[in-house]
């Protein structure tokens, strides 16, 4: 079933105006509107995503691909565009009250950087623990035992669970982002670049620790990257953006091996 | 196994109609290159149709359309489930995903894995991922490598640091471990020595039953004979042969 239907998402910096959408994009290549001088970061993002599905989108820096991501976890306000989840309704449309509920309880995210992921001067099963007070757990035995299970589940140390964030290693403060993204069994988790920045031998190990919870819980994932053998073992589906505009949607092997639109030729041809 | 059943009446397992493929390359100015150009032909359940031909002909560009890995240009992939018939060509990206987990295997030349995943698990986890548990997933994947003679200390080590016929062979389990209804082969044996290949292909009868279509790409020509029940011959994009095997050409 359809867990998150995205419509028209649109991120326009600036003070926009009408000439905005129609005079940028790749066939301009340009997302600066050259009469009012904003800066059209995503433009008519449409796509869905199921229960247990992973769609990647994939792009340079700067096509957008980001600010659908920030959209999506309901840190950045859209311009234009509807996001739908399942039950809920138009999230970016919720009040204050509302968007806090549904971040808490049913979104999950992993930040590319881990300032914006973790308080790194709290331990590391004190940032997970929080989550789960939003979201309105209680008893102290209760959250104690949940979050030693996510640092097992997501092969954290559990003995390195009272001790401050900031003394984890990289694949460490990665490992408990994902613990607090799925704290609350949320219906969709959205990845931000989620192996930049740690080395290689840790990088396959957080992403196939991230594809088995992913399938054991069947949830609905977005996982966004530069990095184009990232999306390829862990999506389902993807979408290609450039200048702020999805210029390619498939199968993650059709675009990979098939690719269609010039520009995912030579992004594909670009691979080392 | 038993032959094609076109003639009478019966639908065929998979049925190609004027499949065909081209790639337009933006890089080249728009140069268009010709995969595939009509192809026609059935399998029925249970049978195997070996590809062949020279390397560039078509072979895995067919095995890819088949898989919708390309997409294919003109032309349908008629394909029965049981209930219904699904044209592979054109049906929408979440029933090809939903067939490629149960019905649809494919396997490639060349193993492509998150590292650091030990061998057994590659190949249990299409089956954890329909639905069994890990332990039973575990047991028939050291079943399948046992029966291809991987050494058993392989099982738990990461496949990167494998030989070429080592991680062949782990990619060839993995690939028949689910059953799948229809199964693509793509030089699947390619690295494997001849001994080592008897193996896998008597294990690709034994673990596979009757009911299996298979639609293999080879080209050892004594395996060709020895696995297929009809042969199919590519040549420059096209269809220019069908036979059974050790039969003449028709």
């Amino acid at each position: 079933m359809t867990f998150l239907d995205a419509d028209g998402l649109t991120k326009v910096y600036g003070e926009g105006c009408s000439a905005c959408l129609a005079t940028t994009g790749p066939e301009y290549d340009r997302n600066r509107c050259p009469e009012c001088d904003s800066v059209v970061a995503c433009a008519d993002v449409s796509f869905e995503v199921r229960d247990g599905e992973v769609l990647g989108i994939v792009g340079e820096s700067g096509s957008g691909k980001s600010s659908v991501a920030e959209i999506l976890a309901l840190d950045a306000d859209a311009t234009a565009g509807t996001a739908t989840i399942r039950g809920h309704g138009d999230v970016l449309d919720a009040d204050y009250q509302r968007r806090r509920e549904i971040r808490d309880e049913h979104l999950g995210m992993v930040h590319q950087h881990v300032h914006d992921g973790l308080n790194l001067s709290f331990t590391g099963g004190g940032n997970v623990a929080e989550k789960l007070l939003s979201a309105g757990w209680r008893h102290y035995g209760d959250i104690r035992s949940r979050v030693r299970g996510l640092f097992e589940e997501t092969e954290v140390p559990v003995d390195r669970m009272d001790d401050s964030a900031e003394t984890y290693s990289g694949g460490m403060q990665r490992r408990v982002q994902i613990a607090k993204a799925i704290a609350n069994d949320p219906g969709l988790v959205v990845l931000d670049e989620p192996t930049t920045g740690l080395d290689v031998s840790v990088q396959a190990r957080v992403l196939d620790t991230f594809r088995r919870l992913q399938r054991e819980q069947d949830v609905a994932t977005v996982v966004v990257s530069h990095d184009l053998s990232v999306v390829r073992l862990l999506a389902d589906r993807v979408l290609v953006m450039r200048q702020g505009r999805i210029v390619e949607a498939g199968l993650t092997d059709r675009v990979m091996e098939d690719p269609h639109h010039e520009y995912t030729q030579t992004l594909i041809n670009s691979i080392i | 196994m038993s032959t094609s059943t076109n003639s009478d009446g019966e639908q065929p397992r998979l049925a190609v109609t004027d499949l065909s493929k081209r790639f337009q390359m933006h890089v080249v100015d728009g140069r268009e290159v010709v995969g595939l150009d009509s192809v026609e032909f059935d399998v029925a359940a249970g049978e195997f149709l070996a590809v062949v031909g020279e390397s560039g002909s078509g072979k895995s560009s067919l095995l890819k359309c088949l898989h919708r890995t390309y997409e294919p240009t003109d032309g349908t992939i008629e394909y029965d489930t049981g209930d219904s018939v699904v044209d592979l060509a054109t049906c929408n990206e979440r029933t090809i995903l939903s067939l490629r987990g149960t019905d649809v295997g494919y396997v490639s030349q060349f193993l492509r894995e998150i590292p650091r995943v030990p061998a057994v698990d590659v190949v249990a986890r299409p089956l954890r991922e329909s639905g069994s548990s890990p332990e039973q997933a575990r047991e028939t994947a050291r079943g399948l490598l046992e029966r291809l003679q991987l050494p058993r200390e392989l099982f738990d080590a990461y496949p990167a640091t494998f030989s070429g016929g080592e991680r062949q062979r782990v990619n060839f389990a993995r690939g028949i471990a689910p059953r799948p209804r229809l199964l693509l082969l793509d030089e699947p044996t390619s690295a494997l020595d001849p001994e080592t290949r008897e193996h896998a292909l008597k294990l690709l009868r034994d673990y596979l039953g009757d009911d299996t279509a298979v639609v293999g790409v080879f080209h050892n020509h004594d395996v060709v004979e020895r696995v297929a029940d009809r042969v199919l011959t590519i040549d420059d994009a096209r269809v220019v042969d069908v036979r059974p095997t050790g039969g003449e050409s028709t």
